[in-house]
């Protein structure tokens, strides 16, 4: 079970830190520029925030697959496609999240910092720092989608025993097979697990706070 | 003030660097050589690939990957090329992926009987049924409660034939639902509505003290040949496949067959049960 534990933290946290890579970036570009597509752009956001995780699991099966486009990478049924599955799903709650937090910040900090001279880039670091408790918000909560999810990581891993079992598919399987004792406490560990990391976070904040003069 | 600059690029390089390390700690741990085994739920939960593989892997120094779905998909993902073998339960299925030329080497592995749960008052009376077919008659007679897989499963595909046995198509009539989930959830679903399944004996046995239900048919120590459910496991054919682990398959399969693990599966039982599980069949297919 421990072994489990593990295993489903490493896919869980890869996840998120790579659709942290990409959303945090993805979202502060959104939060703070303008540009004629940008409704486009904020429609397909909130879709992919609310996007379905079977269908991602489904897109990734097809692509992963010996016959998909990425099938020469042989990820079917391995770590790795449930770290991209999961990945995919936090992404758009991650840019979202960092996006509204982002452009919540003070107009006045942004016009100061172009007028100093900065460039967009140097502007967008300046503006996550302003808005660093959103973008922690904006990981937190991508965590919590990366963690939870059942359906996506059954189709592309498998939820094969010892190397791609993770939380959630062992509570599928110990109910299918009628154990809802261990079912029930691997659902309390992983509720656990959530509270402990929302938990640490939330202690961590007055200390970023804090550590600016 | 630090400068904000500098802490955030160097945050972002801590946080992709982060995202390595875990990607390459994390999942960079396949084994040397890996075989994908799709097989059906009620042979991944009975345990006996438990006890039957690890000794296999630990000969040949790889790992089996054993993915638990149904009959149907399993053959799916294995038309695809993403498994290398595997172990199913609906012989007219299996002939048509051979006869697709996606498979190769079927081997029969066990059998085990297949049989009809239901609550114990048993109103539709199965219990004095001639053959399945007559029982499934009664249940439709009486509008019992039946539960269907209606996951394409080999359970399914054996329900149905019987349904058509029988002269009957029960989809569409109220009293007959469709879980469309795995054995146990079916099982588990049939206990709840005291309902009529058509279940495989190991997972009824595995599942047995948390069902409300009893097996109504066939009657102890009769045979049904209806009823009779074969397992059999296939090798992804290499010459559609190039890239599928036949080396491995085909040892698998000749593991399977050998006379010690045939042995070990005609005496495999569970704990609280009094027979065993499977028949072996020694790679003599009944059909």
């Amino acid at each position: 079970m421990s072994e489990i534990v593990v295993r489903t933290l490493q896919v869980s946290i890869t996840a998120v830190l790579l659709a942290s890579a990409l959303g945090i970036p993805l979202g502060t570009f959104l939060g703070m520029r303008e540009f004629p597509a940008k409704r486009i752009v904020l429609t397909v956001l909130y879709t992919g925030m609310g996007l379905p995780p079977v269908v991602v699991g489904l897109v990734v099966y097809l692509l992963l697959s010996h016959q998909g486009p990425l099938g020469w990478l042989h990820w079917l049924f391995t770590p790795s496609a449930m770290v991209l599955a999961e990945m995919l799903l936090a992404v758009p709650l991650v840019a979202g999240v960092t996006m509204t937090a982002v452009s919540a910040v003070d107009r006045s900090i942004r016009e100061a910092a172009l007028m100093d001279g900065a460039n967009w880039r140097q502007v967008g670091l300046i503006l996550i720092r302003e808005a660093r408790f959103g973008v922690i918000v904006a990981i937190v909560a991508g965590f919590g989608r990366a963690i939870s999810e059942v359906g996506a990581v059954l189709m592309v891993g498998g939820d094969i025993e010892g190397y791609t079992r993770v939380m959630t598919t062992a509570i599928v399987l110990e109910t299918r097979k009628g154990n809802f004792e261990l079912a029930t406490a691997l659902g309390l560990l992983l509720l656990g697990i959530s509270f402990a990391v929302n938990l640490t976070l939330q202690l961590l904040q007055p200390g970023i706070h804090g550590g600016a003069p | 003030m630090p400068n904000p600059r500098r802490s955030l690029t160097l945050a972002s390089l801590l946080l992709v660097a982060g995202a390595l390390i875990a990607f390459f700690t994390g999942t960079r741990n396949p084994p040397p050589r890996r075989l994908v085994l799709a097989t059906t739920t009620s042979v991944a939960d009975s345990g006996l690939l438990s006890v039957l593989l690890p000794p296999f892997e630990r000969a040949r120094g790889l790992q089996v990957n054993v993915l638990a779905v149904g009959t149907g998909q399993a053959l799916a993902v294995a038309r695809r090329g993403d498994a290398d073998v595997v172990l199913v339960h609906a012989p007219e299925l299996e002939q048509e992926f051979l006869r697709g030329g996606y498979g190769t080497l079927r081997t029969c592995i066990a059998s085990n009987t297949f049989a009809i749960a239901g609550p114990a008052s048993d109103p539709a009376g199965i219990r004095g049924a001639r053959d399945a077919a007559s029982a499934f008659a009664r249940i439709a007679r009486g509008r019992a409660l039946f539960v269907s897989r209606g996951d394409g499963s080999g359970t399914e595909i054996k329900e149905r034939a019987i349904w058509r046995k029988a002269g009957l198509d029960p989809a569409g009539q109220a009293w007959y639902l469709a879980s469309g989930a795995g054995m146990g959830t079916t099982l588990t679903l049939a206990s709840e509505k005291q309902a009529y399944a058509l279940t495989d004996t190991s997972t009824y046995l595995a599942l047995e003290p948390r069902l409300r239900l009893a097996l109504l048919y066939p009657p102890e120590g009769r045979v049904d040949p209806l009823l009779i459910n074969q397992y059999a496991a296939i090798a992804v054919n290499p010459d559609r496949f190039p890239h599928v682990n036949f080396e491995d398959a085909r040892a698998l399969l000749a593991y399977l067959r050998s006379p010690a693990v045939q042995r070990t599966i005609g005496t495999y039982r569970l704990d609280r049960s009094p027979r065993p599980l499977f028949t072996p069949l020694r790679g003599r297919c009944l059909r």
